[in-house]
């Protein structure tokens, strides 16, 4: 039996992962996707904020400064990309520069340092590209930029290499309370093809992992294209994101209900790099924090995100009413920017709560742990909420014994792009993997897609986001059949079965294969490679 | 050779397709020997190696041959007259020492991070195609969105299906060719949807990959939606007006596992832009003079990173004369500088070369902004010619003989497609 078992993988749930990962204790991690972070975090908008727009007296007010703080400390030792670059927030008129001022005084009082007001002149001297309206802005130094993917995957591998056993593709299906204590966790696994291999390894281990026990998970064979494993543990801690209300609801801590809140990002053209060199905030309504123009660490420019509520938990599209509110909007703080430049638009959704805060702590059934309700600014506090919430599961019961051995650092990727010449010569004459190029836009090579694999990467995505590869101007034109051949070399499955981003999402069919199906099957649902793993699967509760 | 890469050249030819083949060919033609193709791919060959289908050669050899084919003739004759090809290699930079050599920085797992000097330097990247982000279409973001080369590459060169049903975004030429090779493997082609009001491909390819297989082509109709969470599992199309603007009340969806994307190509010019050559914004190619050359001097600039082609025939003629050109550079033959400027008038898109002198024949290629029929092609006061018609996929190419330029004593030279009186223009 675990200690501890986490459920969700997104930045919090890695997080938690990491910190519970300091202490003598048996952690599982289990994510339903292919990967952690591919779900809100993936999509998040990638700013560290500085905590002056959120209400004071709120948990999220609290945890959003604490949070902010550990970002430095955290980024030397988990290599992701951060830069601080600041944040305005602007005001048009005198009414929105008093609001303001008011914004700086509670500011103040949380303590977010070096809040400065900014007159018209001032800021038309750092930023000339914003639109000649503007009357004034309130500058917070202390806000930034983040590559959201890069600190979860640092996260959870810092968090294996510690000792915590990573499960993706473990959808958690049904929860028992276990005689005796602890709980009994229902967990379905694809199989079949179209499926990504899944079980332990997931990320390589690194030299403090624990194995896992017998007993601890068993395999559960169950329909023929799906199956089922329970995984034991004494405390669960619920960090499902948007599905956190319906993981509640399986023990009956239906404590709170979760609405997503789905939020449009279009993404510019690099060629407009240095229009603005801060985050960009119109002033906040109760709703939103607005849509705001932000230089990304990777020095493009994005724009967004709007904010509409929506029940379906999966299907997140952007839309063209949505394009049209974004740059509607951006244009009147800053007149040059055009929908044109946009070279890649995605949304993701916000776990908006019915209480409006942070739901963080013990609920009504002992040893199970709400971490819910996390919008933004949740990726600022998600270490703060990681300290927080361990400290309550001790509070609990759970024994923090800190071992000696708890490595906080995990090696940065070796990026060859972004090293001069001699560097670069340095890294071919190591591993000539290196003279290999996979992906000529973001001139990524074959070494760097194998390190991804080695740091945990299984999928198309996941290489991409580890490594860029696929996200240049030729959106993976060139790199996709690269990436794929080493995948399913290093993976050990055959080409047609890696995939996007895990089950479901098949890239291409074998040609024989499909000469044969075509000739035997007349349905178009019963050729679905996939079927298997797309299908509801009968898997029988514990 | 094949994989033999020295230190020094004369002409060094970034990529080994069509282009990057034919101007290694036209600079031993010129005289100098020492000729090196650097090529990302494991083999050269270039695009044409995944274009299995015939309809190339035509014009260069007056036969009719398969992409590979084609190729082969170029790559057995650069390995029959000693040029040497670098596979798997990648140029990185390019920069020029106080002897006037060029250094070309060339990445390969064999050579590590090299540098090679030579004389002078063809550009012959190629292209590459628009991608979803290009054209913005809402929706969600699954698995099973291609670009029309990349399904062919899949499909010709590692044996795998892109999906069992497919939509076709644009009537692009690879699109025109991918929706009949996915038919006759048995995958269902819905349709071609194409936001203009004209295809985008060659009509040989309308008739011979759509007409002939029943595959329907929807004029002015776009896709307006993506649906599918993790795998594509239909679009919605919907009619445009006349300025592109989707219809909404009369939209429909097609349920499909596949969608490819044949919405234009764009020459790939992050190498010549990262040396601050000049680019013409209508080609997205270099600006070139009557030699090729670009605006880095002792820098060539042949095929589709000059400008995209529909057909390889003028990729090689092109090339050759390119490669020809870079060759007598490094052989420090200097011509005189060109003293006319040739620049697009009525209807015309572009024009290249961008000057030309009087001392020789030019090749003038050219594209018309819309259809037009029949038609009459200007140049200047100099030249008319009746044309049955004029289409925007369908490249013009004209020869322009010296004696007509003798007697031309301006500097600027225009090029107009009009209507001729009572004809059909739009």
């Amino acid at each position: 039996m675990y200690d501890v078992a986490i459920i969700g993988g997104g930045v919090v749930g890695c997080a938690i992962a990491r910190e519970l990962s300091r202490y003598h204790l048996r952690t599982v991690l289990l994510e339903r996707f292919a990967e952690v972070g591919f779900g809100t975090t993936k999509t998040n908008s990638g700013i560290i904020h500085a905590g002056q727009q959120t209400t004071p007296g709120t948990l999220k007010g609290l945890l959003e400064v604490r949070g902010n703080a550990m970002f430095d400390q955290l980024q030397r030792e988990l290599g992701f990309g951060f830069r601080r670059c600041g944040e305005l927030v602007v005001a048009s008129t005198a009414e929105e520069m008093a609001s303001l001022e008011r914004m700086k005084a509670d500011g103040e009082a949380k303590g977010v340092p070096g809040l400065e007001m900014w007159g018209a002149q001032r800021l038309r001297r750092e930023e000339p590209n914003l639109s000649l309206h503007l009357v004034g802005a309130l500058f917070a130094p202390s806000a930034g930029v983040i590559n959201p993917y890069e600190f979860a995957f640092a996260l959870a591998e810092c968090a294996v290499q510690n000792g915590v056993e990573l499960r993706v593709e473990h959808e958690v299906q049904s929860i028992a309370l276990r005689d005796g204590g602890g709980f009994r966790i229902h967990a379905k696994i694809p199989s079949g093809p179209g499926a990504v291999p899944s079980g332990p390894g997931a990320v390589p281990s690194g030299p403090g992992a624990v194995p896992s026990g017998p007993g601890a998970v068993q395999a559960v064979p169950d329909a023929a294209s799906a199956t089922c494993v329970d995984v034991e543990a004494r405390f669960i801690i619920n960090a499902a994101g948007v599905h956190a209300d319906k993981v509640a609801a399986m023990v009956g801590a239906d404590d709170f209900t979760i609405r997503p809140r789905r939020g449009e990002e279009y993404l510019l053209d690099r060629r407009l790099e240095g229009i603005v060199t801060r985050l960009i905030f119109p002033v906040p309504t109760p709703a939103s924090k607005g849509i705001l123009i932000i230089p990304t660490f990777d020095g493009t420019l994005m724009v967004g995100p709007t904010a509409h509520d929506q029940d379906d938990r999966f299907n997140v599209p952007t839309t063209t009413e949505g394009s049209e509110e974004v740059f509607a909007t951006v244009r009147r703080l800053c007149p040059s920017l055009d929908a044109r430049a946009t070279i890649a638009e995605f949304a993701g959704l916000r776990a908006v709560s019915d209480t409006g805060d942070f739901i963080i702590g013990p609920s009504r059934v002992p040893g199970f742990f709400h971490v819910a309700g996390i919008q933004s600014p949740g990726l600022t506090a998600s270490p703060a909420i990681a300290v927080h919430v361990v400290e309550l599961v001790g509070r609990a019961g759970l024994p923090l014994v800190e071992h000696d051995g708890f490595n906080p650092h995990v090696a940065p990727p070796a990026r060859f792009a972004t090293q001069p010449h001699e560097v670069r010569q340095a890294l071919v004459e190591a591993d000539p993997r290196f003279g290999r190029l996979v992906c000529r836009c973001e001139l990524v090579t074959e070494a760097e897609v194998h390190q991804a694999v080695d740091h945990g990467a299984r999928t198309l995505d996941g290489v991409k986001f580890r490594t860029r590869a696929g996200m240049g101007r030729c959106q993976g034109g060139f790199c996709t059949t690269r990436v794929m051949q080493i995948l399913s070399r290093r993976l050990g499955v055959p080409f047609h079965e890696v995939t996007k981003r895990g089950a479901g999402s098949w890239l291409v069919i074998p040609m024989a294969e499909d000469r044969e199906a075509a000739m035997t099957e007349a349905g178009a649902t019963t050729g679905d490679p996939a079927a298997g793993a797309t299908e509801e699967a009968p898997c029988s509760d514990a | 050779m094949f994989g033999r890469m020295n230190r020094r050249y004369d002409v060094v030819v970034v990529g080994g397709g069509p282009a990057g083949l034919a101007a290694a060919l036209g600079a031993l033609d010129s005289g100098v020997s020492r000729v090196l193709v650097v090529e990302r791919e494991p083999e050269p060959g270039g695009i044409l190696r995944q274009c299995i289908h015939a309809g190339f050669g035509l014009h260069h050899f007056r036969e009719e041959l398969t992409g590979p084919e084609y190729a082969e003739r170029f790559v057995t004759q650069a390995m029959d007259r000693d040029i040497d090809v670098a596979p798997h290699s990648y140029v990185t930079g390019l920069a020029v020492d106080s002897s006037g050599h060029r250094l070309v920085r060339v990445l390969s797992s064999r050579g590590g991070l090299a540098t090679v000097e030579c004389r002078s330097v063809v550009l012959a990247m190629g292209c590459r195609e628009r991608t979803r982000g290009a054209v913005r279409i809402p929706g969600t973001r699954p698995a099973g969105i291609f670009t029309a080369g990349l399904a062919q590459k899949l499909l010709n060169l590692d044996g795998y299906l892109p999906g069992r049903r497919a939509v076709i975004l644009g009537s692009g030429d690879i699109g025109l060719i991918m929706a009949r090779r996915l038919t006759l493997e048995g995958c269902k082609v819905e349709g071609v949807f194409e936001l203009m009001p004209y295809s985008n491909g060659l009509t040989r390819n309308v008739v011979q990959c759509l007409d002939d297989y029943g595959i329907p082509l929807h004029l002015s109709t776009t896709v307006t939606r993506i649906h599918g969470r993790d795998r594509i599992e239909a679009v919605t199309v919907a009619p445009v007006d006349e300025a592109g603007r989707p219809d909404a009340a009369r939209a429909w969806d097609v349920p499909c596992d596949t969608l490819l994307l044949s919405i234009g190509l764009i020459p790939e010019n992050e190498l010549s832009e990262s040396l601050g050559i000049a680019l013409d914004v209508v080609t997205g190619g270099p600006k070139v003079d009557s030699t090729l050359a670009t605006s880095l001097p002792g820098v060539f600039a042949c095929g589709n990173v000059l400008h995209v082609h529909d057909l390889v025939d003028f990729v090689t003629e092109e090339a050759l004369r390119a490669g020809r050109f870079a060759g007598e550079h490094a052989r420090q033959i200097r011509r005189p500088r060109d003293a006319i400027a040739l620049v697009p008038g009525a209807n015309v898109r572009y024009c290249l070369p961008h000057t030309l002198s009087a001392d020789r024949p030019h090749t003038v290629y050219m594209r018309a902004k819309t259809r037009m029929s029949p038609c009459i092609l200007r140049v200047g006061n100099l030249l008319e010619r009746k044309l049955r018609f004029v289409v925007p996929a369908e490249m013009i190419h004209l020869t322009i003989q010296p004696e007509l330029l003798e007697r031309f004593y301006e500097d600027r030279l225009q090029i107009d497609l009009l209507p001729v009186d009572g004809g059909g223009a739009p």
